[in-house]
C-alpha cells in the first residue's frame, strides 16, 4: 500500500537558517531519506509557506490570494510518498522523521482506484 | 424443534471464534460482520428444524464462508475481490476443520490487536471489542456505553473502514512493538471494566454486565498470553474489585463505603479466583502498575486492611505509573496508617489541572473532618456534591456534610 507522510512543523521552532543547528537538521533529514530510499515512491520539501499562493475559482472568476489555505502554526514542510505492507510500517517510518519530535507527521493512505476487470 | 433463545445462545457463543478466523481468511472486517450475520439467519432456520449442530462452531464458519462467497460474487470487478474469492473457494473444498484450535486462537490474538489498534480512537477502540470480542449487539454496545444506537454504529461503521482502507494489519504486533500494544490492550479492557465500575453518569452506580464482559475478555487475553504477568494481574484486579460490586450499594441503592460494606454479599468465587491469579502473576517476578492495583485490592479484601502496606504500595504504584488519582489513593491510605494525608494531598490541591476533580474534594473534606476542621470540611463537601455526576454518590455525600452539624 501506498502512504503519504506529510511533514509539519512550526518554523519558529526549528532552527534559524544558516546556524550549525540548520545544517545538522538537513543532514538528519538526508540521512532519513536515504535510509528510506527503499520504499520511496516520491518526496520532496517544499519551500516556505510565504511562497505559497491560493488559487479559488468563484462564479467564473479566479481568486488569488497571498500565502497557504489555512493559516496554522504548523505548516506543511514537504511529503514523501512510500509503498510499504500495512500501516504499522509507515507508523514506524513516520516516527523516524527528525521532525516527529518537534513537530507532526501525518500518515495518509494514498486511495486505491478500482481497476476495470 | 429448537428454541430460538437456546439458538441465539448457541450462536452468540461462538460467534466471535468465528468472526476472527472468517477476517483473516475473508481479508475485510464489513464483509466478515455480514457473512456471519447471513449466518446467523442460516442457522435459525436449519437449526430450529433439526437441532444445534455438535460443533456449532464449525457449522457457523463453513456458512459464512459461503455467504462471503456468494457476496463477493455479487460484487466482481475489484481485484482485491477476485483474490478473496479466490482463497475462500479453495478453502471451501478442503475437507480440514474450520475450527483448528492453535488457528483459532492466533486468529482471536489478532482480532484483539486489531480492535484495539492505537490508530483507532479510543471509543472506537472499546466499542470494537465489545462488539466483535464480547460478541455484544450494536443495541447493547450502544447501550452500556450510554450512546444512541445510531451513533455507536456510525462510530463503529467508520472504526471498520479505517482498519480497511488504512491498512491497519491483522496480525499479532512483531516482538520488539508487543509489550506496548499489549499494554494498550489491557488499557481498553480496563476502561470497559471502569465504564461498568463505576458509570460516570446515570443512577445505577453499577452497569455489572460491563464487568462481566471486561473479566470475560480479562480470561481470554489469560488464556491468549500466558507467560505475561500483566495480563494476569489485570485478570486479578477485575476479579478483586468485581468481587465486592455486590456490596457497594445497599437494598435501597445507597452507596456503601468500604468499610461498612457486608462482607458476606462479597463474592467468595471471585475473591478466590482473584487471590490465584494474582499469586500467579507475582510469581513471575515482573511486577507492574496492574500487579500492585490487584494486590492492593487483595489488602482491602482481608479481614483488617493492611494500611501501611497499602500506603506503601501506592509509593511504589506511585513510581512506576504516577498519576494524581494514584496520589489522592495514597493520601487516603496514609491518613487511615495513622500519617498526614494532608500534607500528601497539599500538592494536589494546588495544581489548577485537578481543581474540578470530584474525588480530590470528596476525600479532602473527609480528612478535614477526621482533623476537626468543620467549617474547612462543610466547604470541601459543597465542592464535591457540586462536581458529582452520580445521584447515588451525591446522596452519600449530602449524607456526610449533613453529619457535620450533629
Amino acid at each position: 500500500m501506498q502512504y503519504m507522510l506529510l511533514i509539519y512543523g512550526d518554523p519558529a521552532a526549528g532552527p534559524a537558517p544558516d546556524s550549525p543547528e540548520a545544517a545538522a537538521e538537513f543532514g538528519r533529514w538526508m540521512a532519513y531519506s536515504q535510509e528510506m530510499a527503499e520504499v520511496t515512491v516520491a518526496g520532496a520539501p517544499l519551500e516556505p509557506v510565504p511562497t505559497a499562493t491560493t488559487v479559488r475559482l468563484r462564479d467564473g472568476e479566479t481568486l488569488l490570494s497571498d500565502g497557504p489555505f489555512a493559516e496554522t502554526k504548523e505548516h506543511l514542510g514537504g511529503y514523501y510518498i512510500i509503498d510499504v505492507p500495512d500501516l504499522d510500517t509507515a507508523l514506524a517510518w513516520a516516527a523516524k522523521a527528525p521532525n516527529a519530535s518537534y513537530g507532526s507527521v501525518e500518515v495518509r493512505p494514498v486511495m486505491q482506484i478500482p481497476m476495470e476487470a | 424443534m429448537t428454541s430460538d433463545h437456546a439458538i441465539e445462545a448457541a450462536f452468540r457463543e461462538e460467534a466471535p471464534a468465528v468472526l476472527a478466523t472468517l477476517i483473516r481468511q475473508v481479508g475485510d472486517f464489513g464483509l466478515a460482520e455480514d457473512a456471519l450475520q447471513d449466518a446467523f439467519a442460516a442457522a435459525v432456520a436449519s437449526w430450529r428444524r433439526d437441532g444445534i449442530p455438535e460443533r456449532p462452531g464449525a457449522w457457523i464458519t463453513t456458512i459464512a464462508r459461503r455467504r462471503a462467497i456468494d457476496r463477493l460474487r455479487r460484487e466482481r470487478g475489484q481485484a482485491d475481490r477476485i483474490a478473496a474469492l479466490q482463497r475462500l473457494s479453495e478453502l471451501d473444498t478442503r475437507d480440514d476443520d474450520p475450527m483448528d484450535a492453535p488457528a483459532v486462537t492466533d486468529d482471536q490474538l489478532r482480532l484483539i490487536f486489531t480492535c484495539c489498534h492505537p490508530a483507532l480512537a479510543m471509543e472506537a477502540r472499546v466499542g470494537l471489542t465489545l462488539r466483535a470480542l464480547g460478541g455484544l449487539t450494536t443495541a447493547e454496545v450502544a447501550r452500556a456505553l450510554l450512546v444512541s444506537e445510531a451513533a455507536m454504529a456510525r462510530r463503529l461503521t467508520r472504526a471498520k473502514q479505517k482498519i480497511a482502507a488504512a491498512g491497519i494489519p491483522y496480525r499479532v504486533p512483531d516482538h520488539d512493538e508487543l509489550p506496548e500494544r499489549l499494554r494498550g490492550v489491557l488499557a481498553v479492557v480496563y476502561l470497559v471494566f471502569n465504564e461498568g465500575y463505576a458509570a460516570a453518569s446515570g443512577d445505577r452506580l453499577v452497569r455489572g454486565e460491563l464487568c462481566g464482559e471486561a473479566i470475560r475478555l480479562g480470561r481470554l487475553l489469560v488464556r491468549l498470553m500466558p507467560d505475561d504477568a500483566e495480563t494476569e494481574g489485570l485478570l486479578a484486579l477485575m476479579l478483586l474489585q468485581d468481587a465486592r460490586r455486590g456490596a457497594r450499594v445497599d437494598d435501597h441503592g445507597a452507596y456503601v463505603p468500604l468499610d461498612a460494606q457486608d462482607r458476606s454479599r462479597w463474592d467468595a468465587g471471585r475473591l478466590a479466583e482473584g487471590r490465584t491469579a494474582l499469586d500467579r502473576a507475582l510469581s513471575r517476578g515482573t511486577p507492574g502498575p496492574y500487579q500492585l492495583q490487584a494486590a492492593i485490592a487483595a489488602l482491602h479484601c482481608a479481614d483488617t486492611a493492611d494500611w501501611p502496606q497499602i500506603a506503601a504500595l501506592y509509593g511504589e504504584l506511585a513510581r512506576v505509573a504516577p498519576s494524581p488519582v494514584v496520589e489522592l489513593n495514597r493520601a487516603v491510605a496514609v491518613m487511615f496508617a495513622g500519617g498526614d494525608g494532608l500534607a500528601v494531598l497539599a500538592p494536589l490541591l494546588a495544581d489548577a489541572r485537578l481543581a474540578d476533580y470530584q474525588p480530590l474534594h470528596a476525600a479532602h473534606a473527609e480528612m478535614l473532618r477526621r482533623a476537626g476542621d468543620r467549617v474547612g470540611a462543610d466547604i470541601a463537601y459543597a465542592r464535591a456534591i457540586t462536581l458529582s455526576g452520580n445521584a447515588v454518590e451525591r446522596a452519600e455525600l449530602e449524607r456526610r456534610r449533613a453529619a457535620l452539624a450533629t
